[in-house]
């Protein structure tokens, strides 16, 4: 068998992809309300364009970008503006959200629209279109793909990197979309190649993705460079570092982006949506969301309109079982615990996985026992139980000078603590600390 | 459908398979064996002895360390290793005070579990060391049959016991230091040699040792970086001087493979990082046989360890791991 590609360190948690990984993508049936939180970007907010009693189709506006590094939220289904307010947000706050009651008996057909043809756009344009089709990253972070595809004009991009390593466990979403839609995985790379003025994609799959590898080679259009590589099965492969230290055997400079190594990195899944964004002309307002997890009844692949509830999600999934205990949105080894079945989808929700409650993680925990196992766990080679110390101790000071800022939050060293320690926690509030007081001086 | 209150924890929501209760227990599981075979070497007397270290842990742990530093073994692992490198004929209130001094001076002052900066058990044997040095350095014989104590095992507190009660023999260390003898290779290998309680079968510990190492509830690299600078530092004076003990002698004789396997391994204790456990092993690797062949000392491994906990912290510092996309190579960069 061949080696994967891989980078150092990491961890090894149960994949539990089992559960959905054989399952072909559905469409879900429209729930009766899908609320829009005009915060679903990394970036600022959008700026609200409807009033409540506005009729809305499927794909109209409601909120524009606010700047370049933003992005626009459109209606993911056609209906009535019930309320623009607060709403539950799945970070755990509230955001300004609108509220469409979707209309009853709707074929949800959106307004006939012309469809770009990209060989005619230039690459600002398609930048442009990128933009207005409201795509963000779909790996879990969000953050508006337009802006990663336009570098500043000093910086040469040598390479397109598509991450569809889906190393969280339980997910499926790219997994499926791989193996069910290579060719728009295809035609979306050509895009952004072309946006970007780049000849040569890589695609990076964990190797126990076999049939995604397949499907992906066997759709590869000969006259497009793009070459689909096998990886190990490590977390976290799928982080933007991570992945470029195990296709290209280099590492991004401390406290750099990719693109100071001449790389963009993409999601897979925002590939296929940018392909489907130009095939049909739609903007993003629905995705593809792994609804998983031994708490839940019915485990599926589903394309969501963005805005659904949790809720009538897990409805769909056939609801919960009785020791359900945990709810988190994205992956279980960053996402985001929820308590609200009010809390919407974003596009940026990956997946919804349920925990049992023998699968929660409380614990007692214990003083650091000096083990070392997060140093051998931190895919960057940060001293997690130093900075641990430090972080329990409030000196967040200290924290900066030993690369605090490197940490990716990617909770490895968390995992594999033995006395529990909350590292990534720690870290997560030590950073926003951090930010919090360089804010003030500023 | 129902809508149970849902628990809310921080991510990541999984856990791996190690913790801090498993580790521990597992250590003191896999100390069993050899209490076992040192009972079988050196009589009743040995299990008593391990067992009177090991209530004085325990106990002082439930008297004054927190409910729940009790329940996850590390005291237990204390007591044990005390008891496994005193003497079968020590009396055994000594080894009970001893188990009581190295949770209670060795961990608890310094705030209890992972904040002590030498190992617990190592300075309690320091301690009873130099309290009392008699008992300490005499070995009991392994003959008699199993149920004779092997000395004056429960001479009333305070009192040093009759030191006639017992047939003593010479550990294999003590002989060549003080007499020029040495030991066959074979009962060093398995165990049959006058010494400590546990310290005697390297074959046993090097078992019990390999399934923590396979567990990865002890590093290998402390113990290998000990072992390859000890054979390599005596085999060096050897070459040169047949006068000195060869390196299979050194790696087997004595509490190193004890010592190397179970105390320079406490992960308290010792390096966190990869590099400083094999900086660590080697400083403890070359004390023991400078100590050893020029020393006043027949055996050195307990002291040499502890001179290496305490500079743990400078090697954590100077071996700190390279932080990625840092200090890259100009080609890399």
């Amino acid at each position: 068998m061949i080696r994967g590609f891989e980078f150092l360190h990491g961890v090894h948690p149960p994949t539990r992809k089992e559960l959905t990984e054989k399952l072909p993508i559905h469409r879900m049936p429209f729930p009766e309300e899908v609320v829009l939180p005009v915060r679903q970007h990394a970036g600022k907010p959008a700026k609200i364009v409807v009033r409540p009693g506005d009729r809305v189709e499927r794909g109209d506006v409601l909120a524009v970008a606010d700047g370049f590094i933003s992005a626009p939220v459109h209606a993911s289904a056609a209906g009535t503006v019930v309320a623009i307010e607060q709403w539950p947000h799945p970070d755990g706050s509230t955001a300004l959200a609108v509220r469409i009651a979707v209309a009853r008996f709707s074929a949800q057909v959106p307004r006939p629209r012309m469809v770009p043809d990209w060989h005619n756009l230039s690459p600002e344009q398609v930048v442009k279109a990128v933009q207005d089709a409201g795509v963000v990253g779909l790996g879990g972070a969000a953050f508006p793909t337009h802006v990663k595809l336009s570098p500043p004009k000093d910086q040469k991009v040598s390479l397109v990197l598509i991450n569809g390593a889906e190393c969280e466990p339980y997910l499926t979403t790219d997994h499926r979309s791989m193996v069910e839609y290579p060719q728009r995985v295809h035609l979306g790379i050509r895009i952004m190649l072309h946006a970007l003025g780049v000849t040569r994609a890589v695609i990076g799959v964990e190797k126990n993705k076999p049939d995604a590898i397949e499907a992906l080679r066997a759709k590869a259009p000969s006259d497009l460079d793009v070459t689909v590589l096998p990886l190990t099965v490590k977390y976290p492969q799928g982080a933007e570092k991570m992945l470029i230290r195990s296709i290209l055997g280099i590492e991004v400079p401390s406290g750099k982006l990719p693109l100071s190594v001449g790389v963009v990195v993409q999601n897979v899944g925002s590939a296929a949506t940018i392909g489907e964004v130009f095939e049909t002309g739609l903007p993003l307002v629905e995705r593809i969301v792994t609804v998983t997890g031994h708490g839940l009844r019915r485990p599926a692949n589903l394309i969501v309109p963005v805005g659904t509830k949790l809720g009538d999600l897990l409805d769909c999934c056939g609801g919960l079982t009785d020791d359900a205990a945990e709810i988190v949105f994205g992956g279980p080894m960053m996402g985001l615990p929820v308590a609200d079945l009010n809390t919407p989808i974003l596009k940026g929700t990956t997946g919804v996985v349920v925990l049992t409650k023998s699968e929660v993680r409380r614990q007692a925990s214990y003083p650091c026992i000096h083990c070392g196992y997060c140093l051998d766990a931190c895919p960057v080679f940060l001293d997690p139980q130093h900075l641990g110390s430090l972080a329990l101790a409030g000196r967040h000071d200290d924290m900066e000078p030993r690369h605090l800022a490197d940490c990716v939050l990617c909770g490895s060293c968390s995992y594999v603590c033995p006395s529990n320690i909350p590292l990534s926690q720690l870290f997560q509030a030590s950073k926003a600390a951090l930010r919090k007081k360089t804010a003030s001086a500023a | 459908m129902k809508t149970p209150a849902f628990v809310v924890t921080a991510s990541p929501h999984l856990k791996g398979p190690a913790s801090t209760p498993v580790i521990m227990w597992s250590v003191v599981g896999s100390l069993l064996p050899i209490v076992v075979a040192s009972t079988y070497f050196f009589g009743i007397s040995a299990i008593l002895v391990v067992a009177a270290a090991t209530l004085g842990a325990v106990l002082t742990e439930a008297g004054f360390g927190s409910r729940q530093t009790l329940v996850d073994g590390s005291g237990a692992i204390t007591g044990l290793l005390l008891g496994l490198t005193l003497p079968a004929g020590l009396p055994l209130w000594m080894a009970f005070v001893g188990g009581a001094f190295g949770i209670g001076f060795g961990k608890l002052i310094f705030g209890g579990l992972g904040y002590n900066v030498f190992n617990p058990a190592l300075l309690a044997r320091a301690f009873l060391q130099a309290a009392f040095p008699g008992p300490m350095t005499t070995w009991a014989a392994r003959s008699g049959s199993w149920w004779t104590l092997a000395g004056d095992n429960f001479a009333l507190p305070l009192m040093r016991g009759d030191p006639t009660a017992m047939t003593t023999e010479a550990t294999p260390l003590g002989l060549l230091k003080f007499e020029k003898v040495g030991t066959a290779l074979g009962p060093l290998f398995f165990g049959t040699t006058g010494g400590s309680i546990g310290e005697t079968s390297a074959l046993l510990i090097l078992l019990c040792g390999g399934y923590l190492a396979w567990k990865r509830y002890l590093n290998w690299r402390t113990p290998v970086s000990i072992f390859a600078t000890v054979a390599l530092v005596s085999w060096g004076m050897y070459a040169v001087d047949h006068k000195y003990p060869g390196p299979l002698f050194m790696l087997l004789s004595g509490g190193l493979m004890l010592g190397a396997v179970y105390m320079a391994t406490d992960m308290v204790t010792s390096p966190t990082t990869n590099r400083g456990r094999w900086i660590f092993g080697a400083g403890v690797g070359v004390l023991v046989v400078t100590i050893r062949i020029w020393g006043g000392l027949p055996e050195s491994v307990m002291y040499s360890i502890l001179l290496m906990n305490a500079l743990v912290p400078f090697i954590n510092r100077a071996t700190e791991p390279r932080v990625f996309g840092t200090r890259l190579r100009k080609a890399d960069a």
